[in-house]
């Protein structure tokens, strides 16, 4: 009796959290679907036509495209391989002996608490102007030219403040996961003669093979739907130079108006989005005992 | 069993992460100097660290020319609202998920997980659409409830794992001595649920606080959060520095203490568990 009892109150706690995903998820999806088969432009209204594949033709042969396609590989790869590389060292510092750690680590983590549109901005500003830029001033003072980030290295600059930006999170995690390493595994190592390198090699970084997988992951989902950053410094250019596919399919919406063939884009950010998503939802599934 | 720690490699290591440390941190430190500047000093070359005429009158300036307290109350009100509601939702559900898990609990939690991973860009044009018809575009309602639905699945989760670690004796022992479900929930979980309850609701306001997609695409000036409000000195000729530091060291700087007090709740918030 308690039991039947409890199991339904189980589910009628369930529903309303399960119901509410699940139209947020099919009933956008299916639009898009839908709309990504149409002629459909919010400049010529009442002109809607089914056009069956064309929209997608129209987006995947666009030389837009491809471009935005290459922009987004490079921002991801670029900033998973900066944070992962700085945050390893960063890590393993941080797991030393530190006078002040803890205010250490406060600095370290306090970028990924400042929003995307204040830190694009205070980058391209105060640090990265041609002029008046610290790094300009920097660059003049050990007698370099200065670089006009935003004109000549368009798309390294956006990667440069993303990195910035994820460098905490990679950092954080690979240090939560270096506190849970066995420290007498260690000892042993120390013991039997291990210098500290084949300590790192043959401990250390096998024990961090999972988060740096955990980070790659998410960062992942996380990159390659990098807007605000490419909205308040770029726009996009010059040209297509620093157009993600987030930037690309925002920019046929809401900027061209056509509704199809962004739909058919937004369908495309989806499919790839979901082969990360695959992988991550297998290792979280691995971990999980429900 | 501490690893010998001689003078030395502290000497080091504390000079290694101070240095490494203080390098990430400057970008912030330099903006929150700037805020301090006259704009003048703010552009000036070469720049002066210290020793510049410490002014505030920029942070009176934003509020004047622009309602920044009109801004602030909308994020606080979209981060707030949409969090809230996201825990009222999901407290129950998480509750049932960890409390009497059935056959699909595991692929439901799964299944919430994915939803999370679908690119808000995917289906940015039928909401677009759909908002400007219901007359939501610019309206706080209209972001609360789709950050509310944004962050529904990490709520969701998180909760999970701090319910599961609830031991299950307790409630056993409780209902031995003839506590019913509803003292059951007040005396003996919901005291245990606090701090899990916190770090959620912290991490979410975090999360919405920042969020810069649906943000900026959906609101433009009335129900404008601070996201939205910053950007909007990204023009060419908007080029106030000492202002723009000004309103982005406020706009951060709440959620910066929140942050600090949460990073240990952050890495299971965000990994889904997978890193503890």
């Amino acid at each position: 009796m308690a039991t039947r009892q409890t199991q339904f109150l189980a589910r009628a706690l369930l529903t309303p959290a399960v119901g509410l995903l699940f139209i947020w998820m099919i009933v956008p999806l299916a639009l898009t679907l839908y709309f990504s088969t149409l002629h459909y432009s919010l400049l010529d209204p009442g002109s809607e036509s089914f056009v069956g594949l064309e929209n997608f033709r129209y987006f995947l042969t666009d030389p837009a495209f491809l471009a935005s396609l290459q922009n987004t590989l490079v921002l991801v790869g670029s900033v998973l391989a900066l944070t992962i590389l700085l945050g390893i060292p960063l890590a393993l510092l941080l797991d030393q002996p530190v006078v002040g750690r803890n205010f250490v680590r406060l600095m370290v983590i306090a970028p990924f608490f400042v929003m995307p549109t204040v830190s694009a901005l205070v980058w391209k500003n105060l640090l990265m102007h041609p002029v008046s830029g610290l790094f300009a001033w920097l660059a003049k003072l050990v007698g370099l030219t200065p670089v006009d980030w935003f004109n000549n290295v368009p798309l390294l600059s956006v990667i440069l403040i993303v990195a910035w930006q994820w460098l905490p999170f990679a950092t954080l995690i690979l240090l939560t996961a270096l506190q849970s390493l066995d420290e007498e595994q260690k000892e042993a190592a120390e013991m039997d003669g291990a210098s500290a390198v084949s300590t790192f090699i043959y401990i250390t970084l096998p024990h961090l093979a999972r988060p740096i997988t955990v980070v790659i992951l998410i960062e992942t989902i996380f990159l390659l739907t990098v807007f605000a950053e490419i909205f308040v410094t770029t726009g996009g250019g010059p040209g297509l130079q620093t157009t993600n596919i987030a930037f690309l399919i925002y920019s046929q919406a809401l900027i061209q108006f056509d509704v199809g063939s962004a739909s058919a884009g937004g369908l495309v950010a989806v499919v790839i989005a979901n082969i990360v998503a695959f992988f991550l939802v297998r290792i979280v599934g691995r971990n999980l005992e429900a | 069993m501490a690893r010998k720690s001689t003078t030395q490699r502290v000497v080091v290591s504390t000079i290694g992460a101070w240095l490494f440390g203080f390098l990430i941190f400057f970008p912030i430190l330099w903006m929150v100097l700037a805020s301090f500047k006259t704009e003048l000093e703010a552009f000036a070359i070469p720049p002066s660290f210290l020793f510049f005429h410490w002014t505030t009158e920029n942070y009176a300036t934003v509020q004047e020319r622009s309602d920044y307290v009109l801004h602030a109350m909308n994020s606080i009100i979209i981060a707030g609202g949409s969090t809230l509601i996201a825990l009222l939702i999901a407290i129950p559900a998480a509750w049932s998920m960890a409390f009497s898990p059935t056959k699909r609990t595991k692929d439901i939690l799964l299944w919430m997980l994915s939803t999370k991973m679908m690119p808000p860009v995917g289906v940015l044009v039928p909401i677009y659409l759909i908002y400007k018809s219901f007359g939501l575009l610019d309206s706080r309602i209209g972001l609360v409830f789709i950050l509310c639905l944004g962050n529904l699945p990490i709520v969701i989760w998180m909760l999970f794992t701090y319910f599961k670690e609830i031991p299950r004796d307790i409630l056993e022992a409780a209902r031995m001595d003839g506590a019913t479900i509803g003292r059951e929930l007040v005396y003996v979980l919901t005291p245990m649920a606090i701090p899990g309850l916190a770090s959620t609701l912290l991490l979410n306001l975090i999360l919405a606080w920042n969020e810069a997609f649906w943000t900026l695409n959906l609101s433009t000036s009335n129900a404008a959060p601070l996201t939205t409000f910053i950007a909007s000195y990204s023009s060419p000729e908007g080029l106030f520095w000492a202002k723009l530091s000004a309103a982005s060291t406020l706009a951060i700087a709440p959620i910066l203490v929140l942050g600090w007090f949460s990073q240990k709740q952050l890495v299971r918030g965000l990994t889904f568990g997978a890193v503890k």
